[in-house]
């Protein structure tokens, strides 16, 4: 358990460092959010409406961009091969970087929604709602995610292969995400039902993931 | 006969050699009555003439999902048993699952079209068959992007095993959400409430594209082994020349 603790603990303290690279997710999904007003337009009434699916697709793409760190920067200075020889079970371990990671890259992008809720005139129910479903659902993001870092890093290949496979994957999660904030938003549907799949969607990845992960870490590697 | 006789890949050679030409034989004639039962088929009382896309849809949609079956079942055979031959069988299964889900996709959306007044409906079904075209796609490209056959058939396998989640959603996806898509009607607690007229042309048709897909998979393996083989050769060739 102390094994773990300091995992995670290292793991966000590197993260915050200068070079770390998890605040970089929060800029780019500041800067895709505000690229989205010069494309569609700067329509109030439009962007309220749209609202929702832009945070989500921000959100979607910055977590993207920061998976490539999950497992890359260990790789290369040895400290995976230390993880991975240890005595904790290398799914436990996967599960606490995955942690780590959302906490220091996932966590910041729930913290600047308020924010960015208002540059896309979103009202206080709409700009909560989208707030809580990225909190339910950027976990599955993380964890799925997880599983495309964890090829990417055996392969030696990061980048536009991890997206390939990572995002056909997290499809579900935005739009079940996108239909519960929808659903708060607008009506007519229960915002329950959408919302207890994305919920579903986080508990499932949070068990697939560390499985999928630690598997092609193990079969991987050598 | 076991499947760890067929490890070594001089005797699958041999044997699949053997039994190729009269897979595609059988191929061939099933092929051949179900179309014809297709083309004479009765024209349906509400679909018209349309109704006979249904004979080209149906097969390839299940195939769309079988193949990943079969792929997952291969992975199993990578990670679990080591099986020298099962990353040979994923591999040469990805590009054919990938045909069939885009003709089934295709078919569909001309089906479509007369039937819903639309070529593409962002509905369970249809999404979820989508993603899986995403992800045969994803695959192949894991396949290309790494050298090294053995190292690329373990990351593939993964990707595969976790992908399989996905089927359930396809099979189910008619059940659980209310769709466009109708339900299953072919196999169904209960019985199919297909007619006779149609079903025993469908059958025949799906039992031709299953044989259709073991003939062109055995002939992928084939081509892939014999592939591998010019391959290690080449690179011995390369390092006695370079010695």
């Amino acid at each position: 358990m102390t094994a773990l603790a300091s995992l995670i603990r290292r793991d966000i303290r590197i993260a915050l460092r200068v070079g770390g690279g998890a605040l970089i997710g929060v800029l780019f999904f500041l800067t895709v959010v505000v690229l989205m007003p010069f494309a569609v337009g700067p329509d109030l009434a439009l962007l309220a409406r749209l609202g929702p699916a832009i945070l989500w697709l921000g959100a979607l793409l910055a977590s993207l961009l920061t998976l490539d760190r999950l497992f890359m920067a260990d790789h290369e200075d040895g400290s995976l091969d230390l993880i991975t020889m240890s005595r904790t079970p290398l799914e436990l371990a996967c599960a606490a970087k995955a942690l780590a990671h959302w906490l220091a890259a996932g966590l910041p992008l729930i913290v600047a929604t308020p924010v960015l809720g208002l540059l896309l005139n979103l009202d206080v129910v709409a700009t909560g709602a989208v707030a809580l479903t990225l909190l339910a659902g950027t976990p599955a993001l993380t964890f799925t995610g997880m599983i495309g870092a964890a090829l990417a890093v055996t392969l030696h290949r990061g980048g536009l292969l991890m997206a390939v496979l990572v995002l056909p994957l997290s499809i579900p999660v935005l739009i079940f995400g996108v239909a519960a904030s929808q659903a708060a938003i607008t009506g007519p549907l229960s915002f329950g039902a959408p919302f207890s799949i994305l919920c579903a969607l986080s508990l499932v990845s949070l068990v697939v993931g560390p499985f999928a992960a630690a598997a092609s870490l193990r079969h991987g590697l050598d | 006969m076991t499947p760890i006789d067929l490890a070594n890949p001089t005797r699958f050679l041999a044997l699949s050699a053997r039994v190729l030409p009269w897979l595609a034989a059988a191929t061939v004639i099933l092929l051949t009555i179900g179309l014809y039962q297709s083309a004479f088929a009765p024209d349906d009382y509400q679909q018209g003439a349309t109704v006979k896309i249904m004979f080209i849809h149906v097969p390839n949609a299940w195939l769309s999902m079988f193949v990943w079956g079969v792929m997952s079942v291969a992975s199993l055979g990578t990670l679990v048993w080591r099986h020298p031959l099962a990353d040979v069988a994923a591999k040469a299964a990805a590009p054919i699952g990938a045909a069939f889900t885009f003709l089934a996709l295709v078919t569909g959306s001309l089906w479509g079209r007369p039937m819903w007044g639309t070529y593409w409906e962002w509905d369970a079904r249809l999404t979820s068959v989508l993603i899986l075209f995403l992800m045969y796609l994803g695959l192949m490209a894991l396949w290309r992007a790494v050298e090294d056959p053995s190292r690329a058939a373990r990351a593939a396998a993964v990707l595969t095993l976790v992908g399989a989640i996905n089927l359930p959603i396809i099979k189910f996806s008619v059940d659980w959400w209310n769709t466009l898509h109708q339900p299953a009607s072919v196999m169904r607690m209960g019985g199919s409430t297909l007619d006779r007229a149609f079903l025993i042309p469908l059958l025949v048709m799906a039992i031709a594209f299953t044989l259709l897909f073991i003939t062109l998979h055995l002939a992928a393996m084939r081509n892939e082994i014999l592939r591998r083989r010019v391959r290690s050769l080449q690179m011995m060739q390369a390092s006695q020349r370079a010695a």
